[in-house]
């Protein structure tokens, strides 16, 4: 089998050990933000991007992606332990799982969450594998037309899945396109939007928009909110599941596993929509629903393997289409440019053992974080009680060097700030900062097969509508934004991300 | 008399509106072309008109649906985080990592409404050693340790 002979040339690359190095380097730094509340994945990977020049291409991919799973284990610990939630996607995990602690039970709703995760990383590694070759195949088919489309389909479902307000997102995209085609027009030489400063000219880096809007912004609002962190530490024992608990949990784990996966493709979707999404649904299957928030293991078996399954599965389009599909995947497509690497479906066979590798590494990746989470809980706990004072510097410095790095001088620190001061504004205006990530990083690549398509239709726009694959997806697109308007998705799109 | 429901909504519809409006008086130095043959302005065009219309609905609908208020805005952890990072930007090639490491921490720290200045200068000093120690020696990072080093 294909499958097999692939998934071996990715563990062949996946199993030296600088790469192990790397995963587990991933990982542990993905746990330790995931922790830690006020420091997300983007933030973490915008301020490691640039100093991954160095090292080769896969064992940079490997550690980055590692953080960004990594962070799905270590938010649930404190969303349990302490009833905090490290990430957005382990908000509802507090519901029950801290419930649980504060019954004692606390050892086996880690545990749940751990195999949760360690199952649906599992299935969902291999599903990326299965799926890998068939879609990147479909992709090669894709003229401009059909590129065009696709990824107005992605904006598209990632505004209809995204939380908030769905025409501030659409604004937030063609901000995010926008400032995507800041620097030299490939085709014309013109530097657009560069007010003559000489950096502009070369575009703004990912790793500059990102660390503002998410690092420096998010920094600020913690600062601005004054409410104290309250530390409850519970004793921990007992990490084995009764009987009952493990009746209980398989089948929501299943299920999370099934719904995350699914998700997790979808543009717009991740780790945060599969939680929230897996949440809702178990409440509504099980048998006693009065039990959820008040430690239902359900409650935290489904949603743990939903954002893990979710986390995972959206590598697929990124690696098979060259589309991101939520900020960190943007984030990715940065990472691989710099290593001049140019995501798309011709990665899989220009470049196999860095794709396969990257695959192979996010099951030795889950292993490693259900091997050490547990373990290392105490030490979590520890860490959280640095208090932010003390931390929030510490973030703004890494920030810092990171940025200054990327080219050693102070144009990209001064475009951080300006970004992280518009960020500030973004926050108080309820405006999300993710899709215009998602719009940043598709400008280019939009506005290119934009103009390759209408060149080729002699400047018919009605070439959208007339290749089958194209027409397919725009239909898509708008059967999403027609769901938008029925009220009774609206509603329902309400209740998911407000379950609380 | 226009009562505005939703100012949040208000604001960020004339934020969108005065994007699109510049991207498009910017643009306008740059050739159109066609839709078969684009110049470099069409495509930031096109998205500053899409973006003008967006950012006017959002407006308009503040006029009738209705939101919450705007929040406060705080100075003080706005202009000291953001300032001490820019000092740190102008200052790192001159007088290198460590020093500069240390003064971002003390003046960061000082956003917090719990700010002591031993502690600052405590956590400054070591995360100078773990910046030089991560960064310079284990990264190999282009930046000068010390004053004049670059």
């Amino acid at each position: 089998m294909d499958l097999l002979a692939n998934l071996a040339v990715g563990f062949g690359v996946a199993l030296t050990p600088v790469n192990l190095l790397y995963a587990l380097i991933g990982v542990v730094l993905g746990t330790l933000i995931g922790v830690l509340p006020g420091i997300g994945p983007v933030a973490t990977i915008a301020m490691l991007l640039p100093t991954t020049y160095a090292l080769q291409p896969v064992s940079a991919l490997i550690m980055l992606s590692g953080i960004y799973y990594g962070a799905q284990y270590g938010g649930s610990t404190t969303s349990i332990l302490i009833n905090m939630p490290g990430e957005s996607s382990s908000v509802v995990t507090c519901l029950d799982g801290h419930q649980m602690a504060r019954k004692g039970q606390a050892g086996a709703a880690l545990t749940v969450a751990a195999l949760a995760s360690f199952f649906a990383g599992t299935v969902a590694t291999i599903l990326v594998a299965a799926v890998a070759t068939p879609l990147s195949e479909l992709a090669l088919k894709f003229g401009p037309a059909e590129y065009f489309s696709l990824m107005i389909l992605g904006l598209i479902g990632a505004v209809v899945l995204a939380h908030g307000s769905l025409l501030k997102a659409v604004g937030m995209i063609i901000l995010g396109l926008l400032l995507g085609i800041v620097g030299t027009d490939v085709n014309s030489g013109v530097a657009r939007f560069a007010f003559g400063i000489p950096e502009l000219t070369d575009g703004i880096g990912v790793v500059t928009v990102a660390m503002g809007l998410f690092g420096f912004a998010e920094i600020i609002s913690n600062l601005e909110s004054t409410e104290k962190r309250q530390m409850v530490s519970t004793k921990i024992k007992g990490f084995w599941l009764t009987k009952e608990q493990f009746r209980k949990a398989w089948p929501a784990v299943l299920r999370g596993t099934g719904l995350g996966s699914v998700l997790g493709v979808l543009p717009g979707g991740g780790a945060m929509l599969s939680a929230f999404a897996s949440y809702t649904i178990e409440k509504k299957v099980a048998d006693d629903p009065s039990e959820f928030g008040k430690g239902a293991i359900q409650g935290v078996a489904g949603p743990e393997s939903a954002n893990n399954a979710g986390a995972q599965t959206s590598f697929i389009p990124l690696l098979t289409l060259g589309i991101p599909e939520n900020a960190v995947m943007a984030l990715m497509v940065g990472a691989m440019t710099i290593h001049n690497i140019q995501p798309g479906p011709q990665v899989m066979t220009s470049n196999p053992s860095l794709f396969w590798g990257l695959i192979a590494s996010m099951w030795i990746g889950n292993l490693m974080l259900v091997v050490l989470n547990l373990p290392l809980i105490g030490m979590w706990i520890k860490l959280l009680q640095v208090p932010y004072r003390l931390l929030y510097p510490a973030i703004l410095l890494f920030c810092s060097i990171g940025v200054y790095s990327i080219n050693n001088n102070n144009t990209d620190i001064m475009l951080t700030v300006l970004f992280g001061l518009l960020g500030v504004v973004f926050v108080k205006l309820e405006c999300e900062p993710a899709p215009l990530l998602l719009g940043f990083v598709l400008g280019p690549m939009m506005e290119e097969n934009l103009r390759r398509a209408l060149l080729l239709s002699r400047g018919d726009p009605t070439v959208f509508f007339t290749r089958p694959l194209s027409l397919v997806m725009l239909l898509m697109a708008a059967g999403l934004v027609l769901l938008i308007v029925l009220p009774n998705f609206r509603k329902t799109r309400e209740v998911a991300f407000h379950e609380e | 008399m226009v009562i505005v429901r939703s100012p949040k909504d208000l604001l960020a519809g004339l934020l969108f509106i005065a994007a699109g409006i510049a991207a498009i008086a910017i643009a306008a130095n740059y050739t159109l072309g066609t839709a078969a043959r684009m110049g470099p302005g069409y495509f930031p065009r096109m998205l500053g008109m899409l973006l003008i219309v967006l950012g006017a609905i959002l407006a308009a609908r503040s006029l009738r649906l209705t939101g919450p208020p705007l929040p406060g805005w705080k100075w003080r952890p706005v202009l000291v985080t953001l300032g001490s990072v820019v000092m740190f930007g102008l200052i790192v090639n001159r007088v290198g990592l460590v020093i500069s490491t240390i003064l971002l921490i003390v003046m960061a720290s000082a956003a917090s409404h719990e700010f002591r200045l031993r502690d600052a200068v405590i956590s400054g000093i070591a995360l100078a050693a773990l910046a030089v120690g991560v960064f310079v020696i284990g990264l190999k990072l282009q930046i000068g340790i010390w004053p004049g080093a670059h």
